[in-house]
């Protein structure tokens, strides 16, 4: 039995039908053709698979396919329009060196934008609770924390623009 | 060259922006039309004779394509010292072996038929203590070698030893001696990125691996030793490098998931696709060697080194990779780590039952210098001497020869110790706040800079394709893994051909179209490929200019006459073209031809695009195409002796730590690192400072809280639950980085290698600065809660207040 699903992605109306006990990262990767969320453990604890669903960062590891009908589903690929370049928080991951191998960056990313969407100015401390189970192996985190700093500055520099 | 327009400048990174949006495709994102899934039986027993295995119910299944054992498949034999095999056959001497394998349509119907193979077992004796396994009555976890000899014990035969001096004499007329006992434990790399692999072979039999691997043409000759086992010899094994989701050592060896999925693509007929899950990644992956390392030093009464004596225990686990030769690369600090006049050196790698190992970033370098500067500590307290002074007054320098024959070029150990002991405020808080339970502690290194010749060639060639348009192609066998190769190759080949750095482009890394390059490890990467783009760019710009020199006045007249018809009163500059122009007349700057005399007019500027076109568009024309090969005059180390210049040039670096010890939970809060590196050039600071914050983290990582737990040879922490890597929540303290750079005359722009050594001294500096703070002194990583209450319940027991 499948169940069908009717939701946003990235903005975009979106059918799909999954089996009851289908991944959400297997609906984005393998049926929908979007791999830029990226598995890294499949059991909760990297983070590399973060997704916003209803602007909440889950792990599409373990988020159950089916909960996304009457959803909005944000991947790494719906935060730069196409044509547009990329949105100020992925440039800042990009000028401020927080992006290495980059299988953590989607992931990381996403995690990060959940916390400027809810705290346009968050204190340091916040930004390391909001990205504490986003795992990185290469870069020790810190041009990641300055990368987000940065993101935060410039978008409230640009007051009123929501955050890509 | 005239100034440097783009060394130094923070660039980012030309892979970023792909990563930042998910488009960057890593092995896991990769399929192919008619894929199929392979799928791994591993043993269920760490030493066992195969009785029987039933794969009967695993062929019936739906959608199952193939079940290989090592039965019904030629014998593909591999590993460092070819005691491999792809899949076991009657025997298995690790809980890891492959002894099955399957593809299926769908990777949930390959995981649901390896459940299916039976396997009968008859467990035999295994040991799995490195001591134990040389002991005379130990089973053998080999009985023969690769040729059928038969073995007698499990001490692998790869000698590596030194010895400079009378090590007797020098013990005896030391004043001062320390000696002790430094463990570490086995490391998963953990790579963000599983281990994966796609293999096809087309119609002709010829095979294209897309590998994650740091070595594409070792790995390809690996391969075409496959493909003759399985009567394919002389067919093309064609290695692709997709983006890689870190490596940090696992990709230097090739491994059996990756012949096993040739396999399986062979007799299938259909490409396969092999993808470690992340327990897999832990389990069935290599990680880092375990070691035990006993070192003594002594001083005289000045603190002047007097000897080193160095013994080594290392668990290789079942099998042998690469990582066996660690102690080519534990030479380094052993003897040349300070000025030592006496040094003993000596490593023993012995087969156990245990999982096998392989690299990790540093390569035995850790795992010594934790040991040595650990020590070293402990013989400045036993000789009344500050710890920074006796570091100071053994201070390695420029121009010296060390016991193993190391050529020092440039050095800056000094200034990096100056400059961590003034960050760390030593002389206000070293020995002054053990009243808070506060410590300070550094430690230093030294690693190669300049390659690392541990095999014939250290060689990197690379070519540069200019197209119509001015920009220019790099083909490289060097791997970009997360390091930020590609940065380095876009500022190195933007600088020493004189384009804009947007004008240049890095191919991916494939044995079809990329030069030799012997591999992406011992910090060599930017290094090795730089010096060979400074060879190239120096052939490009001499056949540009001496083109230019036929060519450059018609094109001059070109520019004029165009600026004239837009403007009927523009006025040609006032300067007369030589009569005959020469090449050496010429320079090329952001992507322009002109001549060094008149820089700066514009329409006596040629664009390089055009000149270009010139060049081919002609009656016997040329297209620009330059290559190089670049291996560094080094030597090949003599092993046994311990001796050879092995790289070009060395890093030297300190790093120090202050810590907070909680004597209640044993907690270590670390207050702040700092790392001083001398790299020479920086060439990119951001990327430069990206390299040492996440080797830092890795060394943190190593020092407080990883470590693969084993129980008679099974893996019982196999995921992150219950591994501990640094998260950005405990990386939440100042750290400080700088470099010393000291221009070295070797190295590309004066740059030295610097992949490896930020997480070299970590864990000493943080060790000493514990026993700084509470005077205990650990040897045994990583530095636990539990192992400091109990060396503090010790010590209370040994000193009853």
């Amino acid at each position: 039995m499948k169940i069908p699903l009717d939701f946003q992605l990235n903005g975009h109306p979106t059918t799909a039908e999954v089996h009851p006990g289908a991944r959400l990262i297997d609906l984005l990767r393998d049926t929908l053709g979007l791999t830029g969320t990226k598995e890294g453990c499949g059991e909760g604890e990297c983070g590399a698979c973060t997704v916003l669903v209803d602007g909440r960062p889950v792990n599409s590891c373990l988020f159950p396919a089916p909960e996304v009908d009457g959803s909005e589903v944000v991947t790494i690929e719906g935060l730069a329009e196409p044509g547009q370049g990329l949105s100020i928080l992925q440039q800042a991951f990009v000028e401020g060196g927080a992006i290495q191998c980059g299988f953590c960056s989607p992931g990381m990313i996403l995690a990060a934008k959940a916390l400027l969407d809810r705290n346009p100015d968050p204190e340091e401390g916040e930004i390391r609770r909001a990205l504490a189970g986003n795992l990185c192996r290469c870069t020790g985190y810190v041009q990641i924390v300055g990368a987000v700093r940065a993101a935060s500055r410039k978008l409230r520099a640009s007051a009123g623009e929501e955050v890509r | 060259m005239s100034s440097l327009r783009h060394i130094g400048r923070d660039l980012p990174r030309p892979d970023a922006p792909d990563k930042a949006t998910g488009k960057a495709l890593y092995i896991c994102d990769l399929s192919l039309p008619g894929m199929l899934h392979g799928k791994i039986k591993f043993s269920e027993h760490a030493s066992a004779r195969i009785v029987h295995i039933d794969t009967s119910k695993a062929e019936r299944l739906p959608g199952v394509r193939a079940v290989l054992t090592g039965e019904n498949v030629p014998e593909v034999r591999f590993g460092f010292m070819r005691d491999n095999l792809a899949l076991k056959k009657g025997r298995v001497r690790q809980f890891r072996d492959e002894i099955a394998a399957v593809a299926a349509t769908d990777p949930d119907i390959a995981a649901e038929a390896v459940e299916l193979i039976e396997v009968e077992y008859e467990p035999l004796p295994a040991v799995f203590c490195p001591r134990q396994a040389l002991e005379e009555d130990a089973p053998l976890v080999h009985e023969r070698d690769a040729s059928g000899r038969p073995r007698k014990s499990n001490r692998l035969a790869l000698e590596v030893g030194h010895a400079t001096g009378d090590l007797a004499a020098a013990r005896a007329a030391s004043r001062h001696v320390v000696e002790g006992e430094f463990t570490t434990p086995l490391i998963q790399q953990s790579c963000m990125g599983t281990a994966g692999c796609i293999a096809r072979f087309d119609a002709r039999d010829n095979l294209t691996l897309w590998a994650k691997t740091q070595i594409p043409f070792l790995a390809q000759r690996d391969f075409r030793g496959a493909l003759a086992a399985m009567g394919l010899a002389g067919r093309e094994c064609r290695v692709i490098v997709p983006t890689l989701g870190g490596a940090f050592g696992t990709g230097l060896d090739t491994h059996a998931y990756e012949y096993i999925a040739i396999l399986l693509a062979h007799r299938t007929g259909r490409p396969v696709k092999i993808l470690y899950d992340r327990r897999e990644e832990f389990a069935c992956l290599s990680p880092r060697q375990s070691s035990v390392v006993h070192v003594e030093q002594g001083c005289d009464e000045n603190g002047k080194l007097t000897f080193r004596d160095v013994r080594v225990l290392q668990d290789n686990g079942a099998y042998t990779s690469w990582g066996a030769t660690y102690p080519s690369v534990m030479l380094l600090p052993a003897t040349s780590l300070y000025q030592v006049p006496v040094v003993s050196f000596r490593a023993d790698i012995v087969y156990t039952n245990n999982t096998y190992c392989q690299a990790m970033r540093g390569y035995g370098n850790p795992e010594l210098t934790w040991a040595i500067e650990s020590n070293l500590d402990e013989l400045a307290e036993v000789a009344g001497i500050d710890a920074l002074d006796l570091r100071r007054i053994n201070v390695n320098r420029p121009g010296e020869v060390t016991p193993m024959g190391l050529k020092v070029t440039s050095c800056g150990l000094e200034q990096c110790l100056e400059t961590v002991g003034r960050k760390l405020r030593w002389s206000e808080r070293r020995g002054k706040q053990r009243g808070k339970r506060r410590g300070v502690g550094l430690a230093s290194l030294v690693h190669v800079g300049g390659g690392g010749r541990i095999y014939r060639s250290d060689g990197s060639g690379v070519i540069l394709r200019f197209d119509d348009y001015g920009n220019v192609h790099v083909s490289t066998g060097a791997v970009e893994m997360g390091q930020g190769l590609h940065a380095a190759l876009v500022v190195g080949v933007a600088e020493a051909v004189g384009v804009r750095p947007e004008q240049v482009f890095i191919n991916q890394t494939d044995t079809a179209t990329c030069p030799w390059d012997v591999g992406t490890h011992a910090s060599r990467g930017a290094y090795m490929a730089l010096s060979a783009v400074m060879i190239a760019a120096k052939k490009a710009r001499e056949k540009i200019f001496r083109f230019a020199a036929g060519a450059f006045a018609g094109e001059v007249g070109r520019n004029i006459e165009k600026r004239r018809k837009k403007n009927p009163d523009y006025r040609p500059p006032d300067f007369d073209l030589p009569a005959s122009l020469e090449p050496e007349h010429f320079d090329l700057a952001d992507g322009e031809v002109f001549l060094t005399a008149a820089p700066d007019d514009p329409a006596l500027r040629v664009g390089l695009d055009r000149l270009l076109r010139a060049m081919h568009f002609c009656r016997g024309g040329d297209m620009l195409t330059v290559e190089a090969f670049y291996d560094p005059p080094t030597e090949l180390p003599d092993w046994q002796k311990g001796r050879g210049n092995m790289s070009a040039t060395y890093a030297y670096g300190a790093q120090g730590a202050a810590v907070e010890v909680d004597t209640d939970t044993g907690e270590v809060t670390l207050l702040g690192v700092v790392a001083v590196h001398d790299v020479g050039r920086v060439l990119n600071r951001q990327t430069l400072e990206g390299q040492i914050y996440g080797a830092l983290a890795q060394g943190i990582g190593y020092a407080l809280y990883e470590e693969i737990l084993t129980e008679r040879g099974r893996i019982l922490n196999p995921g992150f639950t219950d591994y501990k890597i640094p998260t950005v929540a405990e990386m939440a303290f100042p750290i400080e980085v700088e470099f010393v750079e000291t221009n070295d005359e070797q190295g590309p722009f004066g740059a030295k290698g610097v992949g490896e050594p930020g997480l070299v001294p970590t864990a000493p500096a943080i060790a000493n600065a514990i026993y700084d703070a509470i005077g205990v002194r650990i040897r045994d990583l990583p530095i636990t809660p539990e192992k400091i209450l109990a060396a503090l319940a010790t010590r209370a027991e040994r000193k009853p207040r």
